[in-house]
């Protein structure tokens, strides 16, 4: 097992106005390929400032980052966008799929952005990508034709299409509801089973369950990093009453 | 990331707002248009004065009245007595340059046929007067030497006149009709020439200039001469050698104002020429600003779009697009706008030019110059108007852009 994310002694400060806030305050992990991780954390804990880092949209004020091998804090603005290219997938809690899209489309995007892959093999990847996620007789359609569960297996495609080292979720189920947030989570399982390393960030303990790491943080500290005895979500999904809300 | 990738990307884009990508392109296909119609018709216009003029033949040169000047008070050149018919016998004689010689003198009058009646001018002139005035005789004779030893009443009409006086449809030739109070007989019809600048060349009618003078002006001088050089490129050389010939019969002292103007076809040619070139670069400047008009319009809205779509480009630029990518994305989709709105303009502007010079009967002229040069300007447009939003897309924050409402 090797490492995939090494943080060491990260800190972050912002200035606003004359003062300076200390969003991180020195924090070190590692995660190893093949974890399913969840930051923990309640709002000002950090955990939005560490997302950022972790998807090389922000850099860290000290300490140093590591992400398959490559220091970040070296990097230039464009070789950011490399790495958040080859190396991250992004799901986000609103989807922010493209709208008059159709999914395929969405799919493909970060693909546009690799020049080393033609259009043939994009769109055969785009296509794999749906099937993975279930929609697969749904790649013509624009995002409001689909339910919110739908739109964020299409942002899961949209992540996984360029085989990234590492999937972010940023409270991904956080729009939907209980069934559909399982089913969600369900398939970020089947994906880490498949071997994909998750790095998921929430703050409903009852999401972090299906994972397989929590790690707390609080005031910008890490409180809590333990192993986490993890439950199926697909049994989760089972143990619920039959769906009132649509049949 | 490669040229057809970003293209995609930026055609999707516009696809995706067809309205609003084609009421920003409105404001480029006015301006291209206007612009491309007001050039070619104004081009259209110089050559239709060309062609005028040319018909009326390239090797007539005029000798006109001088304005009178009497203490300072500017007395036109109607009144003016400089020219008489010895003139006209001086440049026959005179002029080795000078080909054909007639005087012209002439009166507007009403005509008269019966219950019919016309207004129209009178011109008098000699027998070269015809072939120096480019005038065939469609039916019937000339008048000859002896009409204007007698001064005949006698008269060649255009077709106009025909028209107007013999609406019965009965045949002219050999009839009477009444110029002012004294009858004249129609001996022959003009050629059709049809519209010269504006002034209908059928609507004329001609008599021995003798018969004008001593019969309707009873005067002893003669308004014009008209000459017509041996040849076009011989033409400035008769100009000089009639100016001499008539300061010498004038009896003009060195240093003393010509009492006349000579003015050739090639001249008025110019002239007019650059006063239609001036109007073109007119209007073509008129035109231009709704150009500008319309490249604000792709700034305003390119500049809308980089707000409304601030999700959008966090999103790009979570998945690995560079600045760059995003700033050559909305350079690219302004440039598309104007480009497409471009060529749409140009393709209306030609359809308005063609439509209008074939309703004015003007020739039609395609102005290639104009044509490359609107769209130099598209392409400028939409790069000079879509730099500013552009560079505001690719220098959001993607953590505040991907987190905006």
């Amino acid at each position: 097992m090797s490492v995939i994310i090494k943080i060491e002694n990260l800190k972050r400060y912002f200035q606003v106005g004359t003062e300076t806030v200390r969003a991180l305050k020195g924090v070190s992990y590692e995660i190893n390929t093949g974890e399913f991780v969840s930051i923990m954390g309640t709002s000002g804990s950090g955990k939005s400032t560490m997302l950022n880092i972790l998807g090389c949209l922000d850099k860290p004020t000290d300490g140093e980052y590591y992400i398959d091998g490559i220091a970040i804090s070296k990097l230039n603005r464009d070789e950011l966008a490399y790495v958040r290219n080859r190396k991250i997938g992004f799901v986000f809690q609103n989807y922010n799929l493209l709208s008059r899209t159709t999914a395929l489309e969405n799919v493909e995007l970060p693909l546009l952005y690799n020049k080393e892959i033609s259009a043939k093999e994009r769109i055969e990847r785009a296509q794999y990508a749906l099937e993975q996620v279930g929609l697969k007789e749904r790649m013509g359609h624009m995002p409001n034709q689909l339910s919110g569960g739908q739109q964020q297996r299409v942002a899961i495609a949209r992540a996984i299409v360029n085989d990234p080292v590492i999937l972010l979720a940023d409270e991904a189920t956080g729009n939907l509801d209980t069934r559909t947030s399982y089913e969600i989570m369900s398939l970020f399982q089947k994906l880490h089973s498949e071997g994909k390393s998750i790095v998921f960030v929430t703050h409903e303990p009852d999401i972090a369950v299906f994972t397989s790491r929590t790690i707390m943080l609080r005031d910008g500290r890490i409180t809590k990093d333990v192993a986490v005895e993890t439950q199926s979500a697909k049994a989760a999904l089972e143990a619920l009453p039959p769906s009132e809300d649509y049949n | 990331m490669n040229f057809s990738n970003l293209l995609k990307i930026a055609y999707e884009a516009i696809l995706r707002n067809k309205t609003r990508s084609l009421l920003t392109m409105l404001g480029v296909i006015i301006g291209i248009s206007s612009v491309i119609a007001m050039v070619s018709l104004g081009q259209s216009s110089t050559q239709n004065i060309n062609e005028d003029i040319s018909s009326m033949g390239t090797n007539l040169i005029t000798v006109m009245r001088a304005i009178q000047r009497s203490g300072g008070i500017n007395m036109g050149n109607s009144n003016s007595q400089s020219l008489s018919l010895k003139d006209c016998e001086a440049i026959k004689n005179r002029c080795k340059y000078v080909d054909a010689v007639s005087p012209w003198v002439s009166t507007s009058s009403q005509l008269v046929r019966g219950n019919e009646n016309w207004p129209s001018t009178v011109q008098g002139g000699n027998t070269d007067f015809l072939s120096i005035k480019k005038y065939k005789i469609e039916r019937g004779t000339p008048f000859t030497e002896k009409d204007i030893k007698e001064y005949t009443k006698v008269c060649l009409i255009g077709n106009t006149v025909v028209e107007n006086l013999f609406s019965d449809g009965s045949d002219p030739i050999g009839q009477d009709i009444r110029i002012g109070s004294i009858p004249f007989k129609v001996i022959g019809i003009l050629e059709s020439k049809g519209d010269q600048m504006g002034q209908d060349q059928d609507d004329v009618v001609i008599v021995p200039y003798s018969t004008i003078m001593k019969r309707m002006l009873a005067t002893q001088y003669i308004h014009m001469i008209y000459c017509s050089a041996i040849s076009e490129d011989k033409c400035d050389a008769a100009v000089t050698e009639i100016e001499q010939v008539l300061r010498n019969s004038h009896k003009l002292k060195e240093g003393d104002e010509d009492d006349f103007n000579v003015r050739t076809q090639k001249e008025m040619l110019t002239m007019m020429s650059s006063i239609s070139g001036f109007l073109t670069i007119l209007l073509a400047a008129i035109a231009s600003i709704s150009l500008i008009v319309g490249g604000i319009g792709i700034m305003n809205i390119m500049y809308v779009t980089v707000t409304e779509r601030t999700k959008e480009i966090g999103l790009r630029t979570a998945i690995g697009a560079r600045s760059r990518d995003i700033m050559y994305q909305f350079l690219l989709e302004s440039s598309m706008l104007s480009l497409v709105g471009g060529v749409i303009g140009i393709i209306f502007g030609l359809l308005i030019s063609y439509v209008a010079s074939m309703l004015l009967n003007w020739p039609y002229v395609i102005s290639t110059s104009a044509v490359l040069l609107s769209f130099v300007v598209c392409a400028a447009t939409g790069i000079f108007f879509g730099w500013y939003p552009a560079k505001k897309a690719a220098n959001l924050d993607p953590i505040n852009a991907l987190r905006y409402e």
